[in-house]
Order: structure tokens, then sequence, then C-alpha cells
């Protein structure tokens, strides 16, 4: 069992015509995900993907015809604020935004209105979400995790598979993993994912990768010493970063002295959650 | 993306924002001429990216032409923090009766932009929010809504405006709200905003920092980008759409993912090496791209190993392997190379690689420990 995404998931994908979105759509459906529509405006009518998936104009036509929950979307970064509100205005309670480099204000915006309506967002600037033997929604690859009972959450992309795959090594699974994102502004943050999980009646135990910038994992490490009862492990990235700089995603930078990954270690230390030196070492805590 | 404080003082002056007359000058015969037509008694100011200009000698005061031009030469001819002084604006001198901050930057916590104001301004803000925080208000703005009125009349009571002054301050604020929204910045700030002797608010200073993401939208801001804050090899990089960062170390790493990059550097820490760099060629990366972040690697002196590790996803390691052939080919390093692929085409990107005399790695942990081995010099 899973959180967030499982193989009744019907996923509609927003900007199905388009290089990334046409290649990870193909990739969600040899996976086994239900690709249920694409959205492209002006390609409504045609069918993609070997004929197997209807394309319409709009989120909202899809989600009617096809009964869609679940928005996956890969459009350019210019175009991806208005493509989350139009998949919010269409009635769908959950939202992936792969898209990278979305304007911080647009994104602002963004969350203030989806607060208000109650739609769920995850990402931007994420590789998505996976449950193992059962769905994909995102560019996560598949062959590197199988089923099992660990949670997993991480603000990264290529990092997290990093994880997965030495799970996947020692013969360990996942519930489910999702990824949150890099950028400053986003939708579900470590707390949202982690009261999923301990919700989760599959999952026993969560590992949270974080990185430099905010203040995300502390906040996280506050809720899991007050709200957790399952074992979370830790890792986070960017203890060599230096102050001032942009580590290659929007939101990990060091500012004002603020958001390092010596503090959030603490942090998390202090809330009792143990945090791997590096990546390869978490599957020998767990077993711990 | 940072502005000069010009450049963004002509901002703020196209939005009602006043600020003093002035213009910037790039040699001492245009200050003197500024200065002349200002009235002679002006201030001579450094326009680079950096904190501390005053301390450094870089902001002085004129009290004639002659001497705006001396200073001129002076400021002109200094290095600050690093940094070559290429402009001065050369502003008229005002007398201050009182020294306000205002800015509106990010708030990540709370996701919302936020004002900020402090009736103690022309210091760093940083060290009033540090000493006494309790002297800063910080309003939060519903990014729906914009800057309302009264959040406006509410700081200008926390600062004790006088009263005659809040219908100036509202406007004010609001014009420094728009210029938040309407250019993408991710902070705007006035530091002094001052009443002068002669009963005007005006904008002494002015800074502005804007949204990279949102550079698209804005072109003409785009073109104000200073190089000289950045290494050449950066400048390079970011032509190529790569992010790389220099540092001190010795061990040059090639990553795909920031994450990723940023936990091999911690890796290589670990196990007793220094990382040379942060390098995320990003998702799909070709042959070209890889090869380009190759050479702006071995442009690194200091750098004496190499350590390339690809998980590959949406990034194909054959790919790779293609493009570390080409850069190498090209230009024939001496430096030992470490070479990691694991996910999609790993096993075509290593049989790619097996004639290039490349040291291989199965895991992240055998990586840093193979790179910082022969950075050393061992075998």
């Amino acid at each position: 069992m899973s959180i967030l995404i499982n193989k009744h998931s019907r996923v509609v994908v927003q900007g199905i015509t388009g290089h990334e979105g046409s290649f990870h759509a193909q990739q969600m459906i040899a996976y086994g995900t239900n690709v249920v529509a694409g959205v492209t405006p002006g390609k409504g009518g045609e069918w993609v993907l070997d004929g197997k998936v209807p394309v319409f104009d709009s989120v909202k036509v899809a989600v009617e015809a096809t009964g869609a929950n679940v928005s996956v979307i890969f459009v350019p970064a210019r175009f991806a604020a208005d493509a989350i509100f139009e998949a919010a205005d269409s009635g769908v309670p959950l939202i992936f935004c792969i898209t990278e480099g979305i304007p911080v204000q647009d994104m602002m915006v963004v969350r203030a209105y989806l607060d208000q309506k109650g739609v769920r967002l995850v990402g931007p600037n994420c590789p998505g979400a996976l449950t193992p033997g059962e769905a994909k929604v995102g560019i996560i690859p598949g062959n590197i995790a199988i089923p099992g009972d660990i949670g997993v959450v991480s603000r990264s992309g290529t990092l997290t598979y990093e994880v997965l795959y030495a799970l996947k090594l020692h013969g360990m699974g996942a519930s489910t993993c999702v990824g949150i994102g890099g950028d400053p502004v986003n939708g579900t943050s470590f707390i949202d994912a982690l009261s999923l999980f301990e919700a989760d009646p599959y999952t026993e135990r969560v590992i949270l990768i974080g990185e430099i910038g905010g203040s995300d994992e502390e906040k996280a490490a506050e809720y899991i010493s007050r709200h957790m009862t399952k074992p979370v492990i830790a890792f986070i990235a960017g203890q060599t970063a230096p102050p001032g700089k942009r580590m290659g995603h929007a939101g990990a930078i060091i500012e004002g002295g603020s958001g390092t990954a010596a503090d959030k270690i603490q942090a998390l230390n202090n809330a009792g959650v143990r945090v791997a030196r590096h990546p390869e070492e978490i599957p020998a805590l767990l077993q711990h | 993306m940072n502005l000069h404080e010009y450049q963004a003082k002509q901002i703020f002056s196209q939005y009602g924002i006043p600020i003093p007359r002035g213009r910037v000058a790039a040699n001492p015969a245009e200050a003197k001429q500024i200065a002349e037509e200002l009235g002679g008694k002006v201030v001579v100011k450094s326009q680079v990216l950096v904190g501390g200009r005053g301390k450094a000698g870089g902001i002085r005061l004129a009290k004639s032409s002659q001497e705006a031009e001396e200073l001129a030469t002076l400021i002109l001819g200094m290095e600050i923090k690093g940094l070559p002084v290429r402009k001065v604006l050369v502003d008229e001198a005002v007398s201050i009766e009182k020294e306000i901050y205002l800015g509106i930057t990010n708030d990540r916590s709370s996701r919302k932009p936020v004002m900020m104001a402090s009736a103690e301004g022309g210091v760093d803000i940083e060290e009033v929010a540090s000493r006494s925080p309790e002297k800063i208000i910080k309003v939060l703005i519903d990014p729906l809504l914009g800057l309302r009125e009264y959040q406006s009349r509410d700081v200008a009571v926390f600062i004790d405006l006088p009263k005659s002054f809040w219908r100036s301050f509202i406007s004010l604020a609001d014009s420094l709200w728009r210029v938040y929204r309407e250019t993408d910045a991710t902070l705007v700030e006035i530091n002094p905003l001052v009443i002068t002797k002669d009963q005007r608010l005006l904008a002494l200073d002015g800074k502005m920092s804007i949204d990279d993401n949102a550079l698209f939208r804005h072109a003409d801001l785009a073109e104000k980008r200073d190089l000289d804050i950045e290494a050449p090899a950066e400048i390079e990089a970011r032509k190529y759409g790569l992010s790389y960062i220099k540092l001190d170390g010795e061990i040059g790493c090639m990553v795909n993912g920031a994450g990723l990059a940023m936990a091999t550097m911690d890796i290589i820490k670990l196990y007793g090496g220094s990382p040379a760099n942060f390098l995320d060629i990003g998702g799909g990366a070709g042959a070209d791209k890889v090869a380009a972040a190759l050479r702006i690697i071995l442009s690194d002196v200091n750098v004496k190993a190499v350590l390339i590790n690809i998980f590959g996803g949406i990034t194909r390691c054959d790919e790779v392997a293609r493009g570390i052939l080409s850069a190498i080919g090209e230009v024939k390093p001496n430096v030992p190379m470490v070479v990691r692929l694991v996910g999609t085409n790993a096993e075509e990107g290593r049989r790619l690689l097996a004639d290039a005399q490349m040291i291989t790695a199965e895991t992240l942990v055998e990586a840093a420990q193979k790179s910082v081995r022969v950075a050393r010099g061992g075998a």
C-alpha cells in the first residue's frame, strides 16, 4: 500500500505532446500506471502513445471525460503556474508539478490559491512519486526500487534514486517514494508527507532526505518529536556547501547564516532521528 | 541577480519613489561635471555588488566639484572585496533628520512576501535583527491581495513616523510593493529611507535582487547583469546550462542532479578529500554539455583528480560517456579520473569508456575513496 498514488490512480498528463511529457507518459504506462488522458491546448481530439491515450484541449474536459483524479505537469516554466491553476480549477484533488525554474512569485500566488481551494500540490521542480509495483507519477525510474514498508520523502531527484537503489541492493523496498522538490516555495512539505506516512498502515519506517536552505527540515524535526511513532532516518546534503551560493536548486542556499546542514542535523538528532553520513549508509542504519 | 544601487534607484524613481538628484559616472571628469550641475556638494558612491562599501572607503562626501573629481579618481581606482570599481554614483548631498529601513522580501517560512521596517535605518539590518529584533516590524503580505493601505499605516505608526508623512509614506510603500511585484524581485530595499532637514522623504540608497528564474520576462533587467562578481568559469558554465560553483579543493566533480552533486562533495570530504567545485549537468544532458562540463572542471589548475558520478534516469550514461570521450580527445587531461555510472544505459557507457584508462567504481563510497587516493598521487 502507499500514500498519494496507487494502481487505482487515474492520471492526466499536462503537456503530453511535448518532448518530456510524451517520453515520461510512455514510461509511466510501461510501469503500469493508469494514464487516462493527456492535455495539450490545440491538440484536443488526437490520440497519442500508440493510440492509447486521448488528448484534450483543457484539463477540465479531460477530467469530465475520463474521471482523472491526479494531474502531472510537464509544461515549460513560463506556462507552469497557469497549468497548476487550470488543474486546481478542474477538480483534481492532487497535482504533481515536475517543471523546474518557475518564478518564486508565481509560486507564492499558486500556494495561496491552492491553500484556499484545498487542493494538494507536490513540487514543483520535483521527480514526482513512485509506489513500487503499483504506479509512478513523474520521472523516477521504476526499476530502481522494489515494494516494501519504507516511506521515502525527499527534496532532491537523483539523490533519491541513489537511496532507493541502495535500499534495493540490500533487499529493502519502499511503500511510496515522494519527491517534494528543491524550490523555496513548494506545495507538499516534509511535514505533510510525514503525516501521510504516519497514517499509512503499510509504512513502518521513513527516510527523510533534506538539503541546505530554509528551515523545513528543522520544522520536520519538531513534528517528528511530537507526532511520529514510526522511526525516521535522515540524510542532509550540502555539508560542504559554501554560504551565499545557490547549489543548483533555487531553494538550496545558506542565507544569513541559517539553513546550514549542521543546524538541520542537530535539530534532527535532537528529535531522535539518526542521520546518515552518506546515502549508502542508510540501509545499515535501518537494520539496527 | 543583484542590481547596482544606481540601477535600483532609477527603477524606484520610475515608480514614483523620490530619490536624490544625481547620475552615474565612469570617469573623474564626468563625476566633476555632474557635481557642478548639482551645485558642488555631493556624495561620491562606488557601484560594486558587495556590502560594506562605506567602511571600505567607497562612499565619500565632497564639498566641491573639484573634490568630487579627486574622490572619483581615488574610488574608481579601488578594489572593494576583490571587485573593481568601474562606476561611481554622484548624488546631491542632503541633510538628514531621520533614517529609516524599509524593504520587501520573500519570507520562505510563510511562503509569502514580507514588508520589513525599522526606525533604526542606515545600519546593517541583519545586525539590528540579531541585536534587537523588537525594533523591526514584519508585515506578511497576502500574494492574492497585495500590500494593503492599512498595513503600510501600521508600519508608519511602528517606526514613529510623524503624522504629516503618513500619506507620502503609504504611497511610497505602495510604489515599492509594485517594484517588487512587477520586476519579480526577491528583495527590494531602501536603507536608509530618510526624512531630510527640509522635510522630504527620500530613498538615499537602493538595493534590488531579481529572481533568475523570472528573467525570461524581464529582458531589460537581464541585460543589467554584472559579470564582475562571477568567476569566468561560472559564466562559461551558464552558457551551456550547467550549474557550476568553484570551490577551493582538489577533486573536480561532475554529477547529475543538485542534491546528488552536494552529497558527492560531502562524501569526498568525509573520506578526507576536498571538492574543487559543485557541478550539476542537469537532467538529460547530451554529449556536448558533458564535454563542456569536463573542460570547465579541468580548466581549474587546482584539480588533481576528477570524480564523475552519474545516476542515469533521464540522463543516459552512454551519452555521458560520449561527452567524456570527446572532451578527453580535445583537452588531453593529465589528471586521473574516477567514473561511476549507474542506471539508464550504464553498461553501454562503461563499455564505451573501457579503453579510456579511467578508474571505475561501483558504489559512491568506492568512488569517493578512489578519487581521494588518486588525488594524493596514489594508484
